[in-house]
């Protein structure tokens, strides 16, 4: 599924942000990448997007090498991956339904299945009842469920967040782990940094921890390991 | 590049939007494409009518004289022994009023119909001789002389007019290639701010469309065609102003200089107004689509 084989990553102002990782995470899985802030969770998030190149290594994703993929490539790449932000991203001037629907339209999806799959991962996210209010109108929790509804109505194989729920209080940020345990009941792979400690120790998932870009630890059933 | 009809619509739809929601700065850019071209245009027109001008002097060598309506054959007959004397002349060619327009009719072309109502006995010019003379600098001498004989209605010649044009067309030809650079310039540039503008407003939204997977190509088309609309718009200002003065001014010397065989070969109009057309949209377009591809190249990075 995803399998890095000794990445590096250095930026352009010389920080090294990720130094030799090697991890595989299986179709299916769900994984929580921990780790102090500054360790290099959001670059190795990156890395799967190929929002960044890695400067060394491997990146497999479904058996592709996506640190060799050519600028023309990536628009593909992403269109197997949902990616999710702390800050939701939303076009503030569009409904919950365009919103969503906007992924689609610019990868020229057909009118009839846009509408067939927005009211779909909005009944997911349970937000049908929201479909035409504006993100301004909606609670944190709301728009992230929107944003979330975004990053999988093309049904990709993966779904990458980074602090999804970093933004959120408790209760709305148990709401978005409720959707994000639905979709990989689906079967969707699902990569969360996350700092939330009382989620990743409730859930029992694997877990990633990251430190000064280095794997230091890595658990079939983990808890987050660091003081809230 | 196969694209269906319904996302040519949404660019199109989109850079629409995006035109009118940067209203000011596009108003600049359209001026200052309108600006430029306006003095591309002015400049071509002055150019390429000085040109056919110049071309049409064959050589300084002609002297035409207008004979006076009055004068009945035996008075033109004699007139033209007059003018076989005098010194200097080598040739003499009588043409009538009707080869006249005739030949005019020819140098109209497309045009000749605005000439048509002046056949028969509308036919506004008079009979005339086409004299050669032995050098060009005689005809002034000899213009001169015949324009003292009787039954002498007007002269018209070279008057070195050939070399005089040739050189102001070289030094406006200067002159006018700074100029318009440098305004072309500054429309590009302008152009190139406005879909910043637009293209800074959206980020968030070129960032998404990236993120899910968008091309390059797709994210571009509606600044592509933002650019192509500031610039062919701005374009259009000119060519109607110009070719609606240009109209006019032609239609002034059908008018009225018909006798003026100098200013009367204007380009005409049907010519004139696809030369101008075709190149100042051209040019529009271009400097448009130029514009905004500097513009959205950086933001297209992955
Ligand atoms: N675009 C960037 N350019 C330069 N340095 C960066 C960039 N992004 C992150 N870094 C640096 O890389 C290191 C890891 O950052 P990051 O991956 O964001 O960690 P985390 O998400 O765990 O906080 C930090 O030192 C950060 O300052
Ligand atoms: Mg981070």
């Amino acid at each position: 599924m995803i399998e890095m084989q000794d990445v590096w990553k250095s930026y352009a102002n010389g920080v090294m942000a990720v130094n030799g990782i090697s991890v595989k995470i299986e179709k299916g899985e769900f994984v929580y990448v921990v780790g102090q802030s500054g360790s290099g969770k959001s670059t190795f998030i990156k890395l799967m997007y190929r929002e960044e190149r890695p400067t060394r290594g491997k990146i497999l994703v479904d058996g592709t090498n996506i640190a060799d993929l050519k600028n023309k490539e990536i628009p593909f790449l992403r269109r197997k991956m949902g990616v999710v932000f702390q800050d939701f991203k939303l076009l503030p001037k569009l409904t919950v339904y365009e919103n969503v629907a906007f992924a689609l339209e610019v990868i020229e999806e057909s009118p009839r299945q846009i509408r067939k799959k927005v009211m779909q991962v909005l009944d997911l996210v349970k937000l049908k009842h929201r479909a035409r209010f504006l993100p301004s109108e909606l609670s944190g929790g709301e728009q992230q469920r929107v944003s979330i509804a975004r990053s999988i109505v093309n049904n990709p194989s993966v779904v990458v967040a980074d602090e999804p729920t970093g933004n959120l209080d408790p209760e709305n940020a148990w709401g978005i782990m409720e959707v994000f345990e639905r979709i990989n009941d689906n079967g969707t792979t699902v990569v969360m940094a996350t700092h939330n400690k009382d989620i990743v120790d409730r859930m029992k998932r694997r877990v990633i921890a990251i430190e000064s870009g280095m794997i230091v630890r890595d658990d079939k059933r983990g808890d987050f390991g660091y003081e809230g | 590049m196969d694209m269906k009809a319904r996302t040519l619509f949404r660019h199109f739809k989109e850079s629409i939007k995006n035109l009118g929601r940067n209203g000011w700065m596009t108003v600049a850019s359209i001026s200052a494409v309108a600006v430029a071209l306006m003095i591309v245009g002015l400049f071509l027109t002055v150019m390429l009518n000085l040109n056919q001008i110049a071309n049409h002097i064959e050589n300084d060598v002609e002297v035409r004289v207008y004979i006076d309506r009055t004068a009945n054959s035996q008075e033109q007959d004699a007139l033209k022994k007059q003018i076989q004397q005098i010194k200097d002349v080598k040739s003499i060619k009588y043409i009538s009023r009707a080869e006249g327009l005739k030949e005019l009719m020819k140098d109209f072309g497309k045009d000749a119909d605005v000439i048509k109502p002046y056949q028969g006995d509308q036919n506004p010019l008079n009979d005339a001789f086409e004299i050669k003379t032995q050098k060009p600098k005689q005809t002034e001498a000899v213009a001169n002389k015949v324009s003292k004989l009787d039954n002498v209605s007007d002269v018209s010649y070279g008057k070195g007019y050939v070399k005089k044009l040739f050189k102001v067309v070289d030094i406006a030809r200067n002159v006018g290639i700074v100029l318009i650079l440098g305004l072309l310039f500054t429309a590009i540039f302008l152009i190139a701010n406005t879909i910043k503008l637009t293209i800074v407003a959206r980020s968030t939204e070129i960032e998404i469309m990236k993120l899910v997977g968008a091309t390059n190509s797709f994210v571009r088309w509606p600044y592509f065609l933002e650019g192509l609309f500031l610039g062919v718009i701005g374009a259009l200002i000119p060519v109607i102003l110009l070719l609606t003065a240009y109209h006019e001014l032609y239609n002034y010397f059908i008018r009225n200089s018909y006798q003026t065989y100098l200013f009367i070969r204007l380009i005409p109009f049907s010519k004139m107004s696809l030369y101008l057309s075709a190149l100042l949209i051209i040019i529009g377009a271009v400097i448009g689509v130029w514009g905004s591809l500097t513009s959205i190249r950086k933001y297209l990075r992955v």
